[in-house]
């Protein structure tokens, strides 16, 4: 079991690492995106230190939904992944690792260059880093999550925009917590009753998700 | 008499509102090859898959070592191979990873030597590093069709399995089906295409309400 996990964040991984590519596109659309609004509302410091949590915030689902459509896309066209759910492993396991491979390859990297853009938004240090416990905490959810849109939107023609129709709502409470802590602490609040939250989301949907996604896969197979 | 590991129980399949086949019953024995027969859209690919357990079947049951395989997937599936029109083969990993993920999958851990042997003997040793993205279709089915070897699985499941292959891989296929009944294993295939396997048990099975001439 613990062996299967293994194979699977491996290949992942492997793959990620053969087409740099497509893994540099959900990068620079996290940039662009956040770059796109001081250029969109004017270059005021308090106007921009206002609004860049959620911005940042919102470029980051944005850019996790750009990857996630693939994530079980390609090995669905290839065959691989009949021969994934074939193996004796349990298809629950899969989708965790599939999960967990795609928030380590697109996940992670948002955590690294989120606190420049912070500095892009004038956002004070502990804003940043109350910005960064929040990703940290929320990016897995936006995977977890993503994958059960992803498997129920697989082979579909037009899936991507249906999953962006799906996801983009479950990813709301994600969205509040996670931009409300960075808020809170430039207001003086606090962050701890958001980060609190977002914690239990991410628990919530790790006990949840893959459920969901493995049976929808098995479906979106027959 | 051996006993009878694959049983099939008044199966029926639909996909949408089309009845494709009912009331099918079947039983295949150790050393049994089953060949599954019938003209395009006639259900062929779909009953395979309703034996691997990927697809429900409308009413009935498979059951292996006599039991149903929707109990016991985990353990059906360790002994299961099935190689469908797609050859789940990764073009961005070469032969050698392929097979090591294939492996990885079923729990086993890797034997890089055993790996290459299989290869070889599927005439790739050239391509043993190469990207599968390069390489040509045959090729690329006889990277899956080294995975297969590689499982030690009991039962093979091999829709058209010979699509592809020149009359070499042809002669080298009909020579593993063979080795793999004699060594006790089951094999259900489907294939337009005659094999050459004397002296082992041929089980025929139509599927569909067209009669099509059989290869004799």
């Amino acid at each position: 079991m613990h062996r299967f996990l293994q194979a699977v964040l491996w290949r992942d991984l492997t793959l990620a690492a053969r087409r740099r590519g497509d893994w540099l596109i959900a990068q620079f659309f996290f940039v662009m995106v956040a770059s796109l609004f001081p250029l969109g509302v004017g270059p005021e410091p308090q106007m921009l230190a206002r609004i860049g949590p959620g911005v940042l915030w919102v470029a980051a689902t944005l850019a996790s939904l750009l990857s996630l459509s693939r994530l079980f896309a390609d090995d669905h066209r290839d065959g691989s992944l009949e021969h994934m759910l074939l193996s004796s492993g349990p298809t629950v396991l899969l989708v965790l690792g599939k999960s967990l491979a795609h928030w380590l390859i697109y996940g992670i990297p948002l955590l690294v260059i989120a606190p420049v853009l912070g500095l892009q938004f004038n956002l004070p240090t502990d804003a940043i880093v109350t910005l960064e416990i929040s990703l940290l905490l929320g990016t897995p959810i936006l995977s977890l999550l993503g994958g059960v849109g992803a498997a129920l939107t697989l082979g579909l023609r037009g899936g991507g925009i249906l999953l962006t129709l799906l996801i983009l709502p479950l990813y709301v409470p994600a969205l509040i917590f996670g931009a409300g802590a960075v808020d809170g602490v430039m207001a003086g609040t606090g962050a701890e009753a958001h980060l609190s939250l977002l914690g239990a989301f991410l628990v919530l949907s790790f006990m949840i998700a893959p459920w969901i996604a493995a049976a929808a896969l098995r479906v979106s197979l027959e | 008499m051996t006993t009878s590991l694959l049983s099939v129980h008044d199966l029926a399949c639909t996909r949408g509102d089309r009845l494709l086949f009912k009331g099918l019953n079947f039983t295949v024995r150790a050393g049994e090859l089953l060949l599954v027969q019938g003209g395009n859209g006639q259900g062929k690919t779909s009953l395979l898959r309703l034996l691997t357990g990927l697809a429900r079947p409308e009413a009935g049951e498979v059951h292996w070592r006599g039991a149903s395989i929707t109990g016991q997937r985990a353990a059906y599936h360790a002994e299961m191979m099935y190689l469908g029109h797609a050859n789940g083969v990764k073009d961005d990993l070469n032969p050698v990873e392929n097979l090591r993920f294939a492996e990885g999958l079923q729990g086993r851990a890797f034997n890089p030597g055993l790996a290459t042997a299989m290869l070889e003997r599927m005439g790739l040793s050239r391509c043993l590093d190469l990207p599968c993205r390069v390489l040509s279709f045959g090729q690329r089915r006889r990277v899956a069709l080294a995975a297969l070897l590689l499982a030690g699985a009991t039962l093979w499941i091999l829709d058209e399995p010979l699509t592809g292959l020149d009359v070499h891989a042809v002669a080298l296929m009909e020579e593993l089906i063979r080795d793999h009944l004699l060594a006790g294993g089951l094999v259900v295939a489907t294939t337009h295409q005659a094999l050459n396997l004397e002296g082992i048990p041929v089980q025929r099975l139509l599927v569909g309400n067209v009669a099509i001439p059989g290869p004799a």
